[in-house]
């Protein structure tokens, strides 16, 4: 079987790892609670979407 | 071409899509609203939209195709009274998709599908206001 002839170095290792990064989310500001939120998603501070009440957040 | 209309398989059987999507458009109308992931709420769109049209149409022939889909007479006859008269003044349309939250477990994207104009129904506030009541 065929085997490697070299071993990889710590920089061709790290490049390689370059790319592994997370990326942050897109995160939008409610108008109604002034909390984050997700942008075209129901708030989950308020449960709000569009001026409406989505659903009920219950109070913990 | 036809190529790239076919709609998403869900990784299931033709017979089990069928009956998957043919289950959720039965709760999509007798509820008016149901929570499920953004694809299936996608993919039952184009299936209740449909049936809401030929509810809107009214006959025979159309009665006929919306019950060989659904197979649940409650839903046809709601289609066929109901809905046709609410929706008599809008071309399409008839349904929201609102993205809510991802599910825990796997991950997954869920969403509310309603039907727009739908008849709001107070029972989560009545039971809670029950329960204050009964504290007080």
């Amino acid at each position: 079987m065929a085997q490697p002839k070299r071993k990889h170095s710590k920089a061709r290792r790290n490049s390689r790892r370059a790319n592994y990064g997370l990326t942050a989310p897109t995160l939008a500001t409610c108008p109604r609670c002034h909390q984050l939120m997700k942008p075209h998603h129901v708030c989950p501070t308020c449960g709000h979407y569009d001026g409406k009440e989505i659903v009920e957040i219950k109070e913990i | 071409m036809r190529h790239n209309v076919g709609g998403r398989k869900f990784r299931r059987t033709t017979p089990h899509r069928k009956a998957l999507l043919k289950n959720l458009a039965i709760a999509l109308i007798t509820h008016e609203r149901i929570e499920t992931t953004v694809a299936k709420a996608k993919e039952l769109r184009r299936i209740v939209e449909r049936m809401i049209t030929l509810g809107k149409r009214g006959d025979l022939a159309a009665r006929r195709r919306a019950f060989s889909i659904l197979r649940h007479e409650p839903s046809v006859a709601k289609l066929f009274t109901t809905f046709a008269d609410r929706y008599k003044a809008r071309n399409g349309g008839y349904t929201r998709i609102i993205k809510f939250r991802k599910r825990k477990g796997d991950g997954a994207d869920l969403s509310f599908i309603e039907l727009v104009d739908r008849a709001i129904k107070e029972k989560k506030k009545k039971k809670t206001e029950a329960k204050e009541e009964k504290k007080d």
